[in-house]
């Protein structure tokens, strides 16, 4: 089973912003929280050039890439058409207010 | 709640239209029901005519196929046509039997061709030319037989004798006008068309009245007879003497049809039938304010505002269109729009070549474009149709107005080469959009498959022209020149925002200042906009309209900007950052390049370079190192230099009469007192201004927002200029005397622009669109109102503060620090 881990309060991610979470290995996670208080977590690295998603604009359950402004599916870390291409996605929840990832 | 039925009669190009334009509103609203009498999907009629010249197949016009209603749960009754409807029982019937009831009906029935009563019209070989079997008819036609004769010489005629006589007969044409396409274009025109026409080998009768077509022995028509008793001979008679919207089923159910000249379906703004408010009515059986209409566009038009009502958003008003035709025929270019009747208070502007072939009628009506004429070159139609339906006052580039767009500073898109017509000579595998490596034939394909009509489909399906927009004109060209008359540019000023909302711009900077809404959710909620919370195109718009219409009131949002202005500093492609502290008018000191080095050395710092803007960038930063190099830099008293933001850059200043020994005024003093003035100003798009000593302009005055040019006895103003993507010269404003005046008619052009100025307009873009008479009459004729406009601005800047400061004051920079955990 995986492993959840504690990663900050809720609060300390803006409604409709992302925080960057750093691993020793394996690359940087974004975190992202909906104006819905849902959070979700992708590989920081747009499946485009690499862009860092969590630098960008977040709007329904999308973000906008900073680089170049293609759109990926939070949920499922897909591009949306006609840009192709998909974007590593991993677990996150919340619990009492604190939000947590399955690493 | 179970859901409503909607029934659609005419399975054509407007009632599918609008049922697209359903989905995309209110895709769960309804089960629908589509019937149509012939046993096809939906496709492009517009393309019969390629069809027919044999430069196109059936297959490749399809815009949507069977799959296409299964996928979206549609109902399709292909090849019944519905013979009844009661409205009583909210019942359809068909020839068949087929019965389906609605709660909504929607009638697009388009018309039928008008076969004027002449004897032998019913014989065998003679047709109208409408749809997929009359095209299939004339091709077999021409494979069996050899003369042909087409009554008619309007669009349709034309593009019909012109195919037949690609696919190998003998062709003439009778018209009963004094000349071909009286209806689109003027006598001059009309003729160089006929002779190039002619040289292809087509044969004209003009004002000939038609008397009788007659029958060979086997029944078929063989000749027709002229009522001056001239006989041609013809196996095949195409009759285009005008269509009739196709009313008559809806005037079996009693909806009113007119009486008289304009006969067809009458419907209201909402396109609701004016008898019966459960049924909407669109396409050309319709008749809108006394007007049936014979092109897809307006009909187009119809189908977005049809949409809106049957999604129950209630908003959408449909007020009637302007056309603009061109002619279908691969080499002739013959362009028209609007009225170019000369009547009294009308004047032309022509250009007439008859050697070359070229013919250019501009026709103006109180310094407004309201017709035009375009025969040999076509390029600026689409430009020229713009400026017409834009209404756009034309007085300062009325002497650019016959060479076009490329002439003069003016032109179809936002930005970039248009140039000449090259969108028909350019190879397919020319590159159209250098950003996204987007080839023409790329672009023609898609157009073609998905069936694209708009410059914004264009984008979405091929991402062409949706980055720098530098080739939009280009791309509209294409456009242009794929779909043929089907093409019209959305007018300026109401192309919606973006796709969350069917409001422009326009509609929407007005609710926030007419309502008084403070906030992006009051704006959602008053615009009814389609998504929760908006997306990246129209959330930082409206945060700006917000800050700028109320700025000690509207609180700024910074989910809403784009991460430059939220780390203030500009993202890199490896998504570090870059910092530009200020150097007021580009002045600095040892101290400050001290502390710059220093910094540099500290953070590790990989690139300084000297900007373009007179300053210096350090490159590479990581996010988390952000805050703390601006403590250091802001420590030695500098501050940001906005460097990544919708707002004052930079003023670049020459040395001016401080050092220089042609100097007339101290361009560096003026230049620090703007931009001291100017600190932390947002504005639709980035602002620059340079301020230069004398005429030798050394500060490059002439592509600034703003430039000022010292003179001996003053400063000369001008504006909306830009050195960027389409590189624009700025335009003289005014001369004044003193840095005072120089501030203020700066600071009230800036603040006009800022409160009026569409995001991501950039000044030059905005001047375009106002003209330059509006912005006199607003700085240089009503002094009070420039004052006004320059109190304004001082007063959303006077608690204008360092960002980094105010961040550090406000809010912990914990944003910046990623989140370190192990595994
Ligand atoms: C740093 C600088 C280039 C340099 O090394 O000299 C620069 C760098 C960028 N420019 Fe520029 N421009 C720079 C001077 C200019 C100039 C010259 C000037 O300011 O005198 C121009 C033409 C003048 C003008 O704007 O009219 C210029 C016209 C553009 C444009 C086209 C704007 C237009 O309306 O046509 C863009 C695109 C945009 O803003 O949408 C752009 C956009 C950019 C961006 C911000 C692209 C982006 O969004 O990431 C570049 C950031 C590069 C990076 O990785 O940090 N840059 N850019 C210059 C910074 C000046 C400064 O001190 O602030
Ligand atoms: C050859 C040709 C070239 C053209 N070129 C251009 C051009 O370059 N530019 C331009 O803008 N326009 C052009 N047009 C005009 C354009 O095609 C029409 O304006 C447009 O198709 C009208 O759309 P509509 O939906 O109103 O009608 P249609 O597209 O005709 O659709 C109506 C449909 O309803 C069906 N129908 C009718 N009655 C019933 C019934 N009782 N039951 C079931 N089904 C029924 C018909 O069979 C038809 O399929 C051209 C037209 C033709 C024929
Ligand atoms: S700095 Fe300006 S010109 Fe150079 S690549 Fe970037 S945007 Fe293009
Ligand atoms: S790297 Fe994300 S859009 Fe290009």
């Amino acid at each position: 089973m995986s492993n959840w881990k504690t990663i900050c309060p809720l609060e300390d991610i803006p409604k409709l912003g992302s925080r960057v979470v750093r691993q020793l290995t394996g690359g940087d996670i974004a975190i992202f929280r909906t104006a819905e208080n849902e959070v979700f977590a992708l590989h920081d690295k747009c499946p485009h050039k690499g862009g860092p998603l969590s630098q960008g604009l977040v709007h329904g359950k999308r973000v906008t890439c900073p680089l170049h402004a293609w759109n990926i599916e939070l949920e499922s870390g897909e591009a949306i058409a006609p840009d192709q291409g998909h974007c590593g996605t991993f677990i996150a929840k919340v619990e009492n207010g604190m939000v947590l990832l399955a690493l | 709640m179970k859901k409503q039925k909607l029934v659609l009669i005419g399975n054509g190009m407007a009632g599918v239209r609008t049922l697209e334009e359903l989905l995309k509103l209110a895709p769960d609203a309804y089960e629908i029901t589509v019937f149509g009498s012939e046993p096809y999907g939906n496709y492009n009629r517009i393309l019969l005519s390629p069809v027919l010249a044999g430069e196109m197949s059936v297959p490749e016009i399809m815009l949507n196929d069977l799959e296409w209603y299964k996928n979206n749960g549609i109902t399709l009754h292909a090849g019944k046509q519905v013979t009844k409807v009661d409205r009583v029982r909210k019942l359809v019937t068909t020839d068949d039997g087929t019965q389906v009831n609605y709660d909504r009906l929607l009638i697009a029935t388009g018309s039928t061709p008008f076969i004027p009563p002449i004897p032998g019209r019913d014989l065998p070989g003679v047709l109208g030319y409408r749809d997929i079997a009359d095209t299939e008819a004339m091709i077999n036609a021409a494979e069996n037989y050899k003369h042909a004769v087409v009554i008619g010489a309007g669009l349709l005629g034309l593009e019909a004798a012109n195919g037949l006589m690609l696919r190998g007969m003998n062709v003439t044409i009778i018209h009963l006008g004094d000349w071909i396409m009286e209806r689109q274009l003027d006598k001059t025109a009309a003729d160089m068309l006929q002779v190039s026409l002619e040289a292809r080998g087509m044969k004209f009768l003009l004002s000939k009245n038609t008397e009788a077509l007659q029958a060979s022995p086997n029944g078929r028509v063989s000749s027709v007879r002229l009522k001056d008793g001239i006989e041609i001979p013809s196996d095949l008679v195409v009759v285009a003497a005008g269509i009739r919207p196709n009313y008559a089923l809806a005037e079996s159910a009693g909806l009113y049809c007119g009486s008289g000249r304009v006969r067809g379906i009458h419907v209201s703004d909402t396109l609701q039938t004016v008898t019966d408010p459960s049924i909407y009515a669109v396409g050309e059986c319709v008749v809108h304010r006394g007007t049936a209409y014979g092109l897809v566009a307006p009909l187009f038009e119809q189908a977005k505002v049809c949409a809106n009502h049957l999604a129950r958003f209630g908003i959408a008003q449909y007020k009637g269109s302007v056309t603009s035709t061109k002619l279908k025929v691969t080499g002739i270019d013959v362009f028209s729009a609007g009225d170019f009747g000369s009547s009294e208070d009308t004047e032309d502007i022509v250009l007439f070549d008859r050697q070359g072939g070229r013919y250019k009628r501009i026709v103006l009506r109180q310094n407004r474009v309201v017709g035009a004429v375009l025969y040999g070159d076509t390029t600026d139609g689409s430009w020229l149709f713009q400026l017409l339906k834009d209404g756009q006052d034309i007085s300062e580039i009325r002497d650019q107005l016959l060479f076009g767009s490329s002439f003069g500073s003016s032109h179809l898109g936002d930005a970039g080469h248009t140039g000449e017509n090259r969108a028909s000579t350019m190879p397919d595998t020319a590159e159209v959009c250098g950003c996204n490596g987007v080839c023409k034939g790329t672009i023609v394909k898609s157009i073609k498959e998905n069936g694209l009509f708009t410059i914004d489909e264009v984008k979405k399906h091929t991402k062409a022209a949706s980055s720098c927009g530098s080739c939009t004109g280009l791309v509209e060209q294409i456009l242009a020149s794929t779909i043929g008359g089907a093409y019209t540019p959305a007018s300026k000023d109401s192309k919606p925002m973006c796709g969350c909302t069917d409001f422009s711009h326009k509609v929407i900077r007005q609710a926030i200042t007419e309502q008084h809404l403070t906030t992006k959710e009051a704006v959602f909620e008053f615009l009814e906009w389609h998504t929760p919370n908006g997306c990246d195109k129209c959330r930082p718009a409206i945060n700006y309209y917000l800050i700028s219409s109320f700025p000690h009131e509207a609180k700024d949002d910074p989910q809403s900007r784009f991460i430059n202005e939220r780390a203030h500093a500009n993202i890199q492609k490896d998504g570090t950052f870059s910092v530009v502290p200020r150097m007021w008018g580009g002045l600095t000191t040892p101290s400050e390049l001290r502390a710059i080095a220093d910094a540099a050395e500290k953070y590790d710092v990989p690139t300084v370079k000297v900007t373009g803007g007179q300053r210096i960038d350090l490159l590479g930063i990581r996010k988390e190192n952000l805050p703390g190099i601006w403590a250091d830099l802001n420590a030695a008293g500098m501050v940001s230099g906005h460097a990544y933001g919708k707002s004052i850059r930079t003023v670049k200043t020459c040395v001016g009469a401080e050092h220089c020994r042609f100097g007339t005024q101290h361009s560096m003093d003026t230049g620090i007192q703007l931009e001291k003035m100017l600190f932390d100003m947002y504005a639709p798009h980035k602002v620059k201004l340079a301020v230069s000593g004398c005429p030798r302009n050394c500060a490059e005055s002439g592509i600034k927002d703003v430039g000022i040019i010292g003179v001996e006895s003053g400063f000369e103003l001008y504006i909306g200029g830009n050195g960027g993507i389409k590189t624009e010269v700025a335009q003289f404003l005014c001369k004044v005397t003193t840095n005072e005046e120089v501030k203020e008619y700066t600071g009230a052009f800036l603040q006009l622009y800022r409160e009026e100025g569409w995001y991501l307009e950039r000044t030059s873009h905005y001047l375009e669109r106002v003209g330059m008479s509006y912005i006199k009459t607003h700085i240089l004729e009503d002094s009070e109102g420039r004052k006004a406009l320059y109190e304004r601005l001082l007063d959303s800047l006077r608690d204008a503060r360092d960002p980094w400061e105010a961040m550090r004051d406000a809010q912990p920079v914990k944003q910046f620090i990623p989140i370190a955990v192990e595994a």
